[in-house]
């Protein structure tokens, strides 16, 4: 099994914090993984991409060029993943922030309102957790039963009142499939 | 026991390594895509009681790097492509006095400033000394994060072995992704073995002044000096060479990759078999000393080499020479900051297999 | 019988290749006079310049590091943050130390290194032959100042003041210029090198001692007539004594 992901979102939507958070429960499920922030000179804004890589096997380039699945977290990440998805692969939509279809019809596309579901929570900034939650019961490849301990050491200890919410809002996603 | 995985980012799995490795001090100037390193360095050397200086500029930092190298200290320098070129004067004078340092090169594309991507087009500088006067040191190129922390680790080792400067060289990829990182057990620095040609403590034994130095103006006697590292260097090259082979044997091309394009060949490979194509994977890990000897093994059985790099061409050169003639060797590249795709590659590979 | 002066043991018994009425050799005593006074000659670190005191090595009876043009003060800070316990000294003429070095010499003091600069300012390039310093005074010729320093027209800058300069930095706490000039400032320089090594051993931050000396060979001048020259010019404009004491003892 190899599941290659591309995320894509505007910056502060948790791109990388889901990526990183995919990759490490992978790991702790014993798959191999790479994660590939797309880095620019801007620290602030833009688009924030990762390529996310979990595979039975060792992965070869860890760059995504052609996903099997790709995270749309806003409207502008739409044409973007659009181009590189793989033909038949799967879509997942944030639909809370992107009210168009894909022009593609190959894709699979699942429309997750993320940012609803996530301030039906508590916060809107678990939004990319919902996604996570999402990406796992679509794709089988993570399970994420190690979420919990991973947020444990993911999080200071400071942000542990969190960690409920965030696997409610796992929860929530892998509902919303 | 080996130690639970970790998830890394290059960057900063190379600093725990350098840290795990008895590095007592590191010298560094921020430069994108290397930039975690240094931050790792600062918490990780200053939380240990060791040295960590921000240096004011890449020159300064690695003549810091002499400076605590000619104590005996292993030491540490980090950058990306334009700080390494500002670092070639002191690599310069550090293989000219024998010191051993680590210099890792996170690097990215040029020339100039260039753009802040992923590139592999500081091989010939790396390679061919970069700074002016006869000389090389040793290059290691790791693909992974697992190998960016293995390499680091073993390069303090090897610039103590060979009295050189070694050079990790990866790119912005290597540096930038997480990947599971196992890592080496921490070696104690008052462990080591003692280096006599080293400065200091002079009183413990009364032995003869130590001068580390690159300076002789008699041309015969500086002649022979040079002679003396060049023999070094064979041995070098006898046994240090190191290298990775995937299916070269029975291939009708093989890839020729380091680091982040040896992993895209690898993908390339991979769907090329699922197509029935045979192609296989040399893999250079050490740049130099360049395994030029296995590769002309395979050039002598009449194999075809597709060289793919993150340059206009610059490792093909060694795959050529190494080849000697005897095998046809064929490059593929991206530039500027692009990482082929393992599409492309494929592609190029089919078309030369007339497929 | 006791002996009251003789050849430093720290300062080998050979002849050395500076010409004659150089400051070189008496400033090379001093600091091994300092350092023997000091019982450091086994922990002492002298940093080799690149200069007409390329050589120091063959000189001082102590171990030492050579480092590229300039990058002396760095590669000095890499020795003495590994042994702090030894004495570091950075010898430094005024192209390496005040043209190709400025970076290094501003930031390592900046830091508040603990280790001394012996910085030798004679206002011209030695080992290169004669071309314009940093420290050229204004309308002194050089071999790249034909006509003679030109800060305007030629634009060709002023000299440098580099205790002044450095005294602004909150890193230095002992900045002192003195010359080689006449018996008296020999005394006074050596007091100001001990000073300085003394605070060095002390931990007590960036410490520079600031030697005019004479170069009679590419000033063009006689021995005698260089020491006069210095006095007559180079004193006006890099004025004597200590610019800058923030060390413990002077608070007292």
């Amino acid at each position: 099994m190899t599941e290659k992901t591309f995320m894509a979102g505007f910056g502060g939507q948790g791109i990388i914090s889901l990526g990183q958070l995919w990759v490490y429960c992978a790991m702790k499920e014993g798959l191999e993984v790479t994660f590939f922030p797309f880095y620019g000179a801007e620290k602030r804004g833009g688009v924030a991409r990762a390529s996310v890589i979990v595979s039975t096997k060792e992965i070869a380039s860890p760059l995504v060029t052609s996903p099997d699945s790709s995270i749309v977290m806003n409207m502008d990440s739409l044409p973007i993943c659009e181009e590189v998805a793989k033909k038949g692969g799967l879509m997942l939509i944030n639909s809370s922030l992107v009210k168009v279809d894909p022009k593609r019809g190959d894709l699979k596309v699942i429309k997750i309102p993320c940012n609803d579901i996530a301030e039906g929570i508590g916060d809107v900034k678990i939004a990319n957790m919902v996604m996570m939650g999402a990406l796992s019961k679509a794709t089988g490849a993570v399970k994420l039963d190690k979420l919990e301990a991973v947020l444990k050491t993911f999080f200071p200890e400071n942000k542990h009142k969190f960690i409920p919410m965030n696997m409610a809002a796992i929860e929530a996603g892998m509902k919303a499939v | 026991m080996a130690e639970e995985k970790r998830l890394m980012k290059g960057n900063e799995a190379i600093g725990e390594a350098a840290v795990r490795a008895g590095c007592m001090a590191y010298f560094g100037y921020p430069i994108t895509p290397q930039n975690e390193l240094t931050a790792y360095m600062a918490k990780h050397m200053l939380d240990k009681k060791r040295t960590f200086i921000q240096a004011e500029s890449e020159t300064a930092a690695i003549n810091m790097v002499f400076g605590a190298a000619s104590t005996g200290a292993r030491a540490m320098t980090s950058s990306s492509s334009p700080g390494i070129s500002l670092k070639q004067e002191g690599i310069s004078y550090a293989c000219g006095a024998d010191l051993p340092m680590v210099i890792v090169n996170v690097a990215r594309s040029g020339p100039g400033l260039g753009g802040i991507s992923p590139g592999q087009a500081d091989y010939f500088q790396s390679t061919r000394g970069g700074g002016h006067g006869d000389y090389f040191h040793l290059v290691l190129a790791p693909k992974s994060v697992q190998e960016a922390a293995d390499l680091t680790y073993k390069a303090f080792a090897l610039a103590d072995k060979w009295r050189m400067p070694v050079m990790i060289l990866a790119d912005g990829l290597i540096g930038q992704m997480m990947e599971g990182v196992v890592l080496p057990p921490p070696v104690d620095p008052a462990s080591l073995p003692a280096k006599p040609w080293a400065v200091g403590y002079q009183d413990a034994s009364h032995r003869p002044n130590n001068h580390v130095t690159s300076i002789n103006l008699v041309p015969a006697e500086l002649e022979a000096l040079v002679k003396a590292r060049f023999k070094r260097y064979e041995e070098i090259k006898a046994t240090e060479v190191r290298y990775e082979e995937v299916g070269c044997e029975d291939a009708d091309l093989i890839l020729v990759g380091y680091g982040t394009s040896s992993r895209v060949a690898l993908g390339a490979i991979e769907m090329a078999k699922a197509e029935g194509i045979k192609l296989g994977l040399f893999r250079p890990i050490t740049l130099w000393p360049f395994p030029a000897k296995r590769i002309g093994e395979l050039a002598a059985k009449g194999k075809k080499f597709l060289t793919v790099e993150m340059s206009m061409g610059q490792m093909v050169e060694d795959v050529r020479l190494a080849a000697a003639g005897k095998g046809e060797v064929y490059f593929y590249g991206r530039c500027g900051g692009v990482i082929p795709t393992e599409d492309e590659v494929l592609a190029e590979a089919k078309r030369l297999l007339g497929k | 019988m006791e002996l009251v002066y003789g050849h430093p043991k720290s300062l080998k018994s050979v002849q050395t290749k500076y010409c004659p009425g150089c400051g070189h050799g008496v400033i090379h005593r001093l600091v091994c006079e300092v350092i023997d006074e000091l019982g450091m000659q086994e922990k002492s670190v002298i940093m080799n310049p690149v200069g007409c005191s390329i050589w120091a090595d063959l000189y001082f009876d102590f171990d030492s590091v050579q480092s590229p043009h300039g990058r002396t003060p760095a590669a000095a800070t890499g020795v003495k943050r590994m042994l702090p316990d030894h004495l570091v000294v950075c010898y430094q003429g005024d192209g390496d130390l005040a043209a190709i070095g400025t970076a290094e010499i501003v930031h390592a003091a900046n830091r508040g290194e603990k280790f001394t600069g012996i910085f030798v300012n004679n206002a011209i390039y030695g080992m290169t032959g004669g071309q314009m310093a940093p420290t050229t005074l204004v309308g002194q010729k050089a071999t790249t100042a034909p006509y003679g320093r030109d800060p305007v027209d030629a634009g060709m800058g002023y000299p440098i003041q580099v205790c002044e300069l450095l005294a602004t930095l909150g890193g230095t706490r002992y900045l002192a210029r003195g010359a080689v000039d006449t018996p008296a400032n020999v005394r006074k320089t050596k007091q100001y090198i001990k000073k300085a090594f003394e605070a060095q051993l002390r931990g007590e931050g960036f410490g520079m001692v600031e030697i005019l000396s004479p170069c009679p060979t590419n000033w063009q001048m006689k021995p005698a007539e260089a020491v006069e020259w210095l006095e007559q010019n180079m004193m006006n404009y890099y004025k004597l004594g200590e610019i800058k004491n923030t060390l413990e003892e002077a608070k007292k």
